[in-house]
């Protein structure tokens, strides 16, 4: 008798556990942004807790972060509610999300972000979340060995090398750095920056002569860059320790320097080259997925995360930007002062060429960044020559190209099917 | 019904159903995987996986890293095998001390090395206090290819050479004693014992241990990425990145394809010279 009693106390505990477990389910917030443990931490307490459901923001790598949402779509049932991803990561996983009715307007989105979210279609795949971008950051000790002349603010990639190898001569070792780490985002800085100053193009102009200038201009920058970058993933730490003066990275991977150091470094723009100056905003964006076990609950959460208040908590979070017109208050950190400068000097500015992150390749996104990420390692790291290399993966990008069937997208011109490589 | 007969393989099943399970049928996907695109049988993996500029470079550096780390880690399991047997003391603390390592995942190994290797780390802190350096030195940069190479070796020869030790030692308490006295009785020397002797007697276990680490050699992945990222391409990290990376499973379920049959043909040689007849079997 008692251990009947027993048994039904445990399956009674056991149903009353489920049903609540049940009713009070979290919100999973599925994301590739704010993975830094801190950063992960701040979205839970400053940004969603806000929110008037409990949300579990989990933040995973890109290939995890499909391979879920893959098998769930699969599926046909998930537990996701809500995607957060760089415009880049939605691309690969397009065919398993819904068509959101958000009101960009009235929350004002700028446009040319709603846009974006589009993914190429009529339907709004993503809605945009927060955005980023690139910039340089220079230890202050460093400015005594600008090249005559330079302009920080205009530098260009001639003015960078000379001011590299002036910095090396005087130190006795290379002080300028890239985050050409396995993590580092390298790719970004052929892809949206090198490239387009010197080409005016990221896939059309890929093996022109431009393009071979651009290269044998890093092949030259890369002799006064200290040979440790390709191990660096976030430049704002060998930026702290002084092992590098003056290096390239995202605005978000920067952000600790000038934090915990504001008064020992400066931002500035990116360098420019002959055509202008490359310039890559990052979108990072918010979507539902087909398989949300609440999807108007996943809606709410979308216009909560578009309200001012958390915009500008997500900005503290975890210094990326937001994407609706916001009034930012006075007592933001160092970090945010700083990219907020060379955001609106780069973005006003008229020789500006705006590259946007790679569209329409689905989950050949990867694959796409190698073609850039291997031209870097054959010939700056192994010493292939230039040419042959560039041939060859021109190759490799073109077949890409044909086979994913992208048009192309900023800066190169539009293209009739998929995007050639002249 | 359960007749003693019966009870081996009724012994037997869960293993085999757990091996069926989790090893051949995932295996099975794999080699579809790696031999279809789009529905349709193919070679195309292969030869994109083979195609591949780095490909030559990946197959080296791990047949390359298998053929150092795995010959140094037998010489020294051997010599630690042979230390523990003969200790009449505090042999099973010494037993233990030399098998901690082993219970650090690969990766943690890793990063241990990273930590001494690294442009920050104790190695050229050291060096720098002991005014033998007069600004850190980069140990694993991109050109020190042969530098990242020995850190490897070292990282791996440390971290796993106490499995093969564990096999070798079990394998030397199975020899009889009276073989080695007798050899004693007629005068040879400690070395010649142990190459006439031991070394022979302990040809199964040899091989067993020989088979595991070299399979283990050629799946050297998490000790590379963390000491030499992308500079020392090895099989099982282009794998992982044509997987994860650059999202194309079927060239990535070709490489593991690659692995296996680089496994199955070490395997098959390691048996073929460590074979035991039959009648020679202790």
């Amino acid at each position: 008798m008692t251990k009947f009693r027993l048994t039904t106390g445990i399956v009674a505990a056991g149903l009353a556990l489920c049903a609540t477990s049940a009713q009070a389910q979290d919100l999973l917030f599925w994301s590739t942004q704010a993975k830094p443990v801190e950063e992960t931490q701040r979205m839970r307490d400053d940004v969603l807790s806000g929110f008037d459901q409990p949300v579990d923001y989990q933040a995973a790598d890109e290939g995890p972060w499909i391979t879920r949402i893959q098998a769930e779509t699969q599926a046909g049932s998930g537990s996701i509610a809500l995607l957060g991803g760089l415009h880049g990561d939605f691309t690969s996983v397009e065919g398993g999300l819904v068509d959101l009715d958000t009101d960009l307007d009235s929350a004002n989105v700028v446009p040319a972000y709603a846009e974006l979210g589009k993914l190429g279609g009529d339907g709004q795949k993503y809605v945009p979340w927060m955005q980023a971008t690139y910039m340089m950051a220079a230890n202050k000790q460093a400015l005594e060995f600008l090249p005559e002349g330079a302009d920080l603010n205009e530098l260009t990639y001639d003015q960078l090398i000379q001011w590299a190898g002036a910095m090396a001569e005087a130190t006795g070792g290379p002080k300028f750095g890239l985050p050409a780490g396995p993590k580092g985002l390298k790719h970004r800085f052929f892809q949206g920056y090198l490239l387009p100053s010197y080409t005016g193009g990221v896939v059309r102009t890929f093996k022109s002569a431009e393009a071979e200038e651009a290269w044998n201009k890093l092949a030259e920058l890369w002799q006064f860059t200290t040979p440790a970058s390709t191990n660096y993933a976030f430049m704002q730490e060998p930026l702290l320790t002084g092992e590098v003066w003056v290096a390239f990275d995202h605005t978000a991977r920067l952000a600790e320097a000038f934090n915990q150091k504001p008064d020992d470094f400066v931002a500035f723009p990116t360098p420019k080259g002959p055509k202008g100056r490359g310039y890559m905003p990052v979108i990072a964006g918010m979507a539902i997925p087909a398989t949300a076990p609440d999807p108007e609950a996943s809606a709410a959460l979308i216009d909560y995360m578009l309200s001012p208040e958390a915009q500008i908590a997500t900005l503290r979070a975890t210094n990326f930007f937001p994407v609706v017109d916001v009034d930012l208050p006075d007592d933001m950190p160092p970090s945010v002062k700083a990219a907020g400068e060379v955001i609106s000097y780069t973005s006003k500015s008229e020789d500006s060429i705006t590259a946007l992150l790679p569209m329409g390749l689905g989950d050949a996104g990867g694959k796409f960044n190698q073609v850039y990420v291997d031209m870097f390692e054959r010939t700056i790291l192994g010493g292939q020559p230039i040419r042959d290399a560039l041939d060859d993966q021109a190759n490799a990008l073109d077949a890409l190209m044909k086979e994913t069937g992208a048009p192309c997208w900023a800066p190169d011109a539009p293209s009739d099917g998929p995007c050639p490589v002249e | 019904m359960l007749t003693p007969a019966r009870i081996p393989y009724l012994l037997l099943l869960p293993a085999t159903l757990f091996l069926c399970a989790f090893f051949l049928y995932p295996f099975v996907l794999v080699a579809i995987e790696a031999f279809t695109r789009d529905g349709t049988f193919t070679a195309q993996n292969f030869q994109t996986a083979l195609g591949h500029w780095k490909f030559p470079a990946a197959m080296t550096n791990t047949l390359l890293l298998a053929a150092v780390v795995v010959p140094i880690q037998t010489a020294l399991a051997l010599l630690m095998a042979v230390l523990v047997t003969k200790m009449t003391s505090g042999r099973d603390m010494a037993l233990y001390v030399f098998t901690i390592p082993l219970g650090i995942s690969d990766l943690a190994a890793g990063i241990i090395w990273l930590a001494i290797f690294e442009q920050s780390g104790f190695l050229n802190s050291m060096l720098y206090h002991l005014g033998i350096i007069d600004q850190p030195g980069t140990w694993l940069g991109y050109q020190s290819k042969g530098v990242i190479f020995a850190a490897v070796v070292l990282a791996e020869v440390w971290r796993a050479t106490a499995i093969m030790l564990v096999i070798l030692v079990a394998g030397m308490g199975l020899i009889p004693k009276e073989y080695d006295e007798a050899a004693e009785v007629f005068g040879a020397s400690p070395w010649k014992r142990f190459i006439r002797v031991t070394l022979p007697l302990l040809r199964p276990s040899l091989q067993t241990a020989l088979i595991l680490r070299v399979i283990l050699a050629f799946e050297v992945f998490a000790v590379v990425a963390a000491l030499g990222g992308t500079s020392l391409p090895v099989l099982m990290g282009e794998t992982y990145h044509w997987q994860f990376a650059l999202q194309d499973r079927g060239v990535a379920a070709a490489f593991a394809i690659v692995i296996l049959a680089i496994s199955i043909a070490a395997t098959l040689v390691i048996m073929r010279a460590l074979r035991v007849p039959k009648e020679a079997r202790i």
